[in-house]
C-alpha cells in the first residue's frame, strides 16, 4: 500500500501532506506517496524532524489508494481531512479549486 | 543536588532567584551520608526514622504522587524541606498536597516542587504553598518574573497572603 | 445578567495577554506539543480534523446581543461566518489559525469572553437551566450561586491539573432543563421545610464510555456552603481519582468504585476543616453578586391577547410557532422564546455570522438585550413582550430561525461527530439532517409529541446519546460508519440512560430503524403517552420485535 504523511501545520492548523517530493503541500494530490518501506521511513523521519522543529503538529503516515487516477486517503478519518466536511462541500479542501 | 534527564543540575528557584541548593536527594538504598542535608522518600523515612532524626545535617522527605500529607503529619516538626513530586505536567496532585500541609497542618519550612516544573505551572505552585522550585529551565528567574506579571487577580481565597477579588470587592 | 466589574474584566484581559504570550513561546519553538496542549486546552483550544477548533464560554448559557455580535464578527473576521451551539451552552468556531488566537482573544475580552476552562482536565464552564431567573417552575434563580461557581472555578490552583474534566451544572427548577444529574457535580436549588434555600448535590453522573446517572451526596446543603462543598468534592476527587486510564479518570468512576457512601464520608470530613473557613458565603457577598445581576424592566402588560389570538387565526404557521416554541414566563405579559436553530435537515446547532447579528438586533428590540444558547443547541429569547411576539416571528421568517420544532422529533441534539472532531469514529451530522428530513411534516411531529433524539458520533457522547429517548451512536466498524440504536434514556429530573437495542445499522439503515420505532410507538401508547412513557411501560421487546424480527424469549 502506498504511504503519505499527513500532519497539521503548526502556525494555522490546516491539513498538510508529505510525499516523496519532501515538501509540505496542502493537497493530497500534490503529493506522490511513498512506495516502500525505505521510502515510509524517510517520511517519517522527516515528519518527526518537522515536528520538533516545531512546524507541523502529530505528523502520521497513512495509507493511501489511487482511484482512477485520483489518490484518495483509504481511512475515513483520513479522506474527511483530505477533503472538507461532508456536509459543507463548500468548506475546506473540497471548496479549494 | 538533582541531576535532570538531560544530566546537567536542575537549578532551584527560590524566592524569585536561583539559589544554592543543599540538599542531597537520597535513594531508599543509598547509604546515609555522615553529615549534610538530606531529603529521603517516604519510605525511607518511615525505616529508617530513628537514624535519621540524629543525622546531622537538615532534613527533607520527598512524598511521591498518592502519598498523603496525613502521613507525616505528626513528623513535621522534623522537615525543613518537603519535596512534592510532579511525575508529569498534568498530573495536578501536589497541588492539594501542598494546600494541605500549609493550610491544614500548618508546616512553616520549605516546600518543594521537583519533577516536571515548568513556567506554566508556577503561579499556581506558589499560590497553595510553594516556594522552591526545581525547574529545568535556561532562566528560571526571568520564568519567575514571566509568570509573576501573568496574574495579580485571584478568585479563590489560599492562604498565600494574596488578597482575593471577594476581599477587594468588599473594600 | 450578571454585569463584569472592573476585577472581573482585568482578570479576562490578564488571561488573554497570558494565552498570547504562551501562544507566543510555542510558535517561537519554546515550548513543545506535549506541553502547549494542555494549555490551549485551558483556553479552549483544540486541534481538530481540519484546523484549530475554538470552543467559547457562555457563562451558564447566557448571552448578551453585545456579546453574540461580537461573535458575529469574530466568526466573520476569523472563521468562516458560521459558529456551532454545543451542548454545554457555548459557541464553537471550526477554523481558527493559531496565529489570530491572540487577536481573537483580544476581541473577545473586550465584551467580557474567553475560552477559559472550556477545555483540558479542569473545572468546565457551569451550565444550567435556560430559563434561569425567567421560568414560571422556577423556586429559585440559580444564576447567582453560577456566577460564585464561575468565579471560583476560575484558575483555580489547586484544581487546574485534575485527572479528568470536570463539570458542573445547576437548576433552580422542579423541572430539570439543566440535566443535573448526568454532571459529575450536579446541583439542585430548592427551599426546605422551613424555608430556606438550599442544594441537594448529586455527584458522579456523566456520560461517554461508562454513563452514570448522578447520586444524591448530600440532601440539603445551605446555599452559604456552597462553595466550600464542591472545593471539598473536588479535593477529594483531586487526590484519589484514577490517573492511570483516561477512561477511568472521571469522578463518576471513583464513586462507583469506592461508593457513594465511603465517598459521602470522605468529602463530609474533609468539608467540616474547610465550611466555615474563607469560602463561606455570608448575605452581604451574596448581596454584592446578586446587584451586580442587572433586573429587567418589567411593564405593566399590555393587554395583546385578542390580538394575538386574531394573528394566530390568520397565520397558521404563526400560531404553530407560538404553539411550539414559547415558554411560560414568571412575569406576567412576557413569554419565554425558543429559537430553534436545528432546522429541518441542517447541522443542528448552526449559525451562520449573519444570523447572529440579526439575532443580536432582535434581542435588543424584543428581548431586553439578552439571550440564552440552550444545552439541546437552540436560542433563547427570555423576556419577549407578548404583543411583540408577531413582531420577533415575522423577523425570524426573514433569517430562516422560525421553525416549530421544540421538544419535537427533528429538534435532535447532535455532536459534531467526523465531519470536524478528531475524535470521532462516524459522522452524526449527516444522520440528523436525514432522520429530520424523513420527519419534516409538522402534523407528523405534532402527532408524535415530545421526544428526544440525541446522537453523537464517539463514546465521549457529546451528543448526550445515552440521555435520549432515542439515542444513536456512532461506531467505526472495519472502516464503515455503522450506528448503534438505544432507547429509554431521559435527561430531566427522571433520570435513565439508555440501552443499546441490538446489532447496529448503516446511515439510511438508521433512519429506518428510527421511524421504526417512532411506528410502533404510536401503534401501542395508550392515551397522551409519551415516547419514554411508553417506552418505561412495556420495555424494549416490541421495539425489538419490530426491528429485528425475532421474538422477545428467543433472543
Ligand atoms: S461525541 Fe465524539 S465525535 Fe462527537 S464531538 Fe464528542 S468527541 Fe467528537
Amino acid at each position: 500500500m502506498p504511504h503519505v504523511v499527513i500532519a497539521n501545520r503548526l502556525r494555522d492548523g490546516i491539513v498538510v501532506f508529505l510525499g516523496t517530493s519532501h515538501q509540505w503541500v496542502e493537497k493530497l494530490s500534490e503529493c506522490s506517496p511513498a512506495q516502500s518501506e525505505a521510502e515510509e521511513e524517510a517520511l517519517i523521519r522527516l515528519g518527526q524532524e518537522a515536528s520538533d522543529r516545531q512546524e507541523i503538529v502529530d505528523p502520521t503516515l497513512i495509507e493511501v489508494e489511487e482511484k482512477e487516477g485520483v489518490l484518495h486517503a483509504v481511512k475515513m478519518r483520513e479522506a474527511m481531512r483530505a477533503m472538507g466536511p461532508t456536509v459543507r462541500e463548500d468548506l475546506g479542501k473540497q471548496a479549494e479549486n | 543536588m538533582t541531576p535532570s534527564k538531560k544530566g546537567f543540575t536542575v537549578p532551584l528557584l527560590k524566592q524569585g532567584k536561583v539559589a544554592d541548593d543543599t540538599f542531597v536527594r537520597i535513594g531508599d538504598e543509598d547509604p546515609l551520608p555522615d553529615q549534610g542535608d538530606v531529603i529521603v522518600g517516604l519510605s525511607r523515612w518511615q525505616a529508617d526514622r530513628d537514624e535519621l532524626t540524629r543525622h546531622k545535617g537538615s532534613l527533607g522527605v520527598e512524598l511521591a504522587v498518592g502519598e498523603s500529607p496525613s502521613e507525616i503529619e505528626g513528623d513535621l516538626a522534623h522537615f525543613d524541606v518537603i519535596a512534592l513530586d510532579f511525575p508529569a505536567f498534568s498530573d495536578g496532585r501536589a497541588f492539594s498536597s501542598a494546600r494541605l500541609l500549609r493550610e491544614r497542618h500548618g508546616f512553616q519550612g520549605e516546600i518543594r516542587a521537583v519533577g516536571d516544573v515548568e513556567l506554566e505551572q508556577l503561579h499556581f505552585m506558589a499560590r497553595v504553598g510553594f516556594d522552591s522550585f526545581l525547574i529545568e529551565s535556561d532562566d528560571p528567574e526571568k520564568d519567575w518574573t514571566t509568570a509573576q506579571a501573568d496574574l495579580d487577580l485571584w478568585y479563590q481565597p489560599t492562604e498565600d497572603g494574596h488578597t482575593t477579588v471577594r476581599q477587594k470587592r468588599r473594600r | 445578567m450578571y454585569q463584569y466589574d472592573e476585577f472581573d474584566r482585568e482578570f479576562v484581559e490578564q488571561r488573554a495577554k497570558q494565552f498570547a504570550r504562551q501562544v507566543e513561546r510555542r510558535l517561537a519553538g519554546e515550548l513543545p506539543e506535549d506541553k502547549f496542549k494542555p494549555l490551549r486546552l485551558m483556553n479552549g483550544l483544540y486541534l481538530q480534523l481540519h484546523a484549530y477548533m475554538l470552543r467559547i464560554n457562555v457563562p451558564y448559557g447566557c448571552l448578551s446581543s453585545e456579546q453574540m455580535r461580537k461573535l458575529a464578527h469574530v466568526s466573520r473576521l476569523y472563521d468562516k461566518s458560521y459558529g456551532h451551539l454545543t451542548t454545554r451552552q457555548n459557541m464553537q468556531l471550526n477554523w481558527i489559525r493559531l496565529v489570530d488566537m491572540p487577536e481573537i482573544l483580544n476581541e473577545l475580552a473586550s465584551v467580557n469572553m474567553h475560552g477559559i476552562q472550556s477545555s483540558g482536565n479542569c473545572i468546565r464552564n457551569i451550565t444550567a437551566d435556560e430559563y434561569a431567573g425567567v421560568a414560571a417552575d422556577e423556586i429559585e434563580d440559580p444564576r447567582i450561586y453560577c456566577e460564585f461557581l464561575r468565579q471560583w472555578s476560575s484558575l483555580h490552583p489547586e484544581f487546574s491539573f485534575l485527572p479528568r474534566k470536570f463539570k458542573i451544572s445547576v437548576t433552580g427548577s422542579p423541572n430539570d432543563r439543566a440535566a443535573v444529574m448526568a454532571h459529575d457535580i450536579g446541583l439542585r436549588l430548592y427551599k426546605n421545610e422551613e424555608g430556606e434555600s438550599g442544594f441537594e448535590v448529586f455527584v458522579g453522573g456523566g456520560l461517554g464510555r461508562t454513563p452514570f446517572v448522578g447520586k444524591s451526596i448530600r440532601t440539603f446543603l445551605p446555599t452559604e456552603h456552597i462553595l466550600s462543598y464542591c472545593e471539598a468534592i473536588l479535593r477529594v476527587y483531586n487526590q484519589l481519582g484514577r490517573r492511570d486510564n483516561k477512561y477511568k479518570a472521571r469522578i463518576k468512576v471513583l464513586v462507583h468504585e469506592t461508593g457513594i457512601d465511603k465517598i459521602r464520608e470522605l468529602v463530609e470530613a474533609e468539608w467540616e476543616s474547610i465550611r466555615d473557613g474563607a469560602l463561606n458565603l455570608p448575605e452581604e457577598d451574596i448581596a454584592l453578586i446578586r446587584a451586580r445581576f442587572t433586573p429587567p424592566r418589567y411593564e405593566a402588560p399590555l393587554d395583546s391577547e385578542d390580538e394575538l389570538k386574531a394573528l394566530r387565526e390568520k397565520n397558521p404557521d404563526f400560531d404553530r410557532w407560538v404553539d411550539q416554541q414559547l415558554a411560560e414566563h414568571k412575569q406576567p405579559g412576557y413569554s419565554i422564546v425558543n429559537i430553534s436553530c436545528t432546522p429541518i435537515g441542517k447541522p443542528p446547532g448552526d449559525i451562520s455570522s449573519d444570523q447572529m447579528e440579526a439575532v443580536a438586533d432582535l434581542a435588543d428590540l424584543y428581548s431586553m438585550g439578552e439571550l440564552r444558547v440552550t444545552h439541546n443547541q437552540n436560542l433563547v429569547f427570555t423576556d419577549v413582550r407578548r404583543q411583540d411576539l408577531f413582531k420577533l416571528w415575522q423577523a425570524l421568517v426573514e433569517i430562516d430561525l422560525e421553525t416549530a420544532n421544540h421538544g419535537l422529533i427533528t429538534d435532535t441534539i447532535c455532536c459534531p461527530g467526523l465531519d470536524y472532531c478528531a475524535l470521532a469514529n462516524a459522522r452524526s451530522i449527516p444522520v440528523a439532517e436525514k432522520i429530520s428530513n424523513a420527519f419534516a411534516d409538522h402534523e407528523r411531529q405534532k402527532e408524535i409529541g415530545e421526544i428526544y433524539i440525541n446522537m453523537s458520533g464517539c463514546i465521549n457522547a457529546c451528543g448526550h446519546h445515552h440521555v435520549g429517548n432515542i439515542g444513536i451512536l456512532g461506531v467505526d466498524k472495519k472502516n464503515s460508519e455503522l450506528y448503534q440504536l438505544m432507547l429509554g434514556g431521559s435527561a430531566k429530573e427522571d433520570a435513565s440512560i439508555g440501552k443499546i437495542l441490538g446489532r447496529g445499522f448503516d446511515e439510511d439503515g438508521i433512519v429506518t430503524a428510527v421511524e421504526n420505532v417512532v411506528d410502533t410507538y404510536l401503534e401501542i401508547r395508550t392515551d397522551g403517552e409519551t415516547f419514554i412513557e411508553t417506552h418505561r411501560r412495556v420495555g424494549d421487546d416490541p421495539f425489538k420485535e419490530r426491528l429485528y424480527g425475532a421474538s422477545p424469549k428467543t433472543r
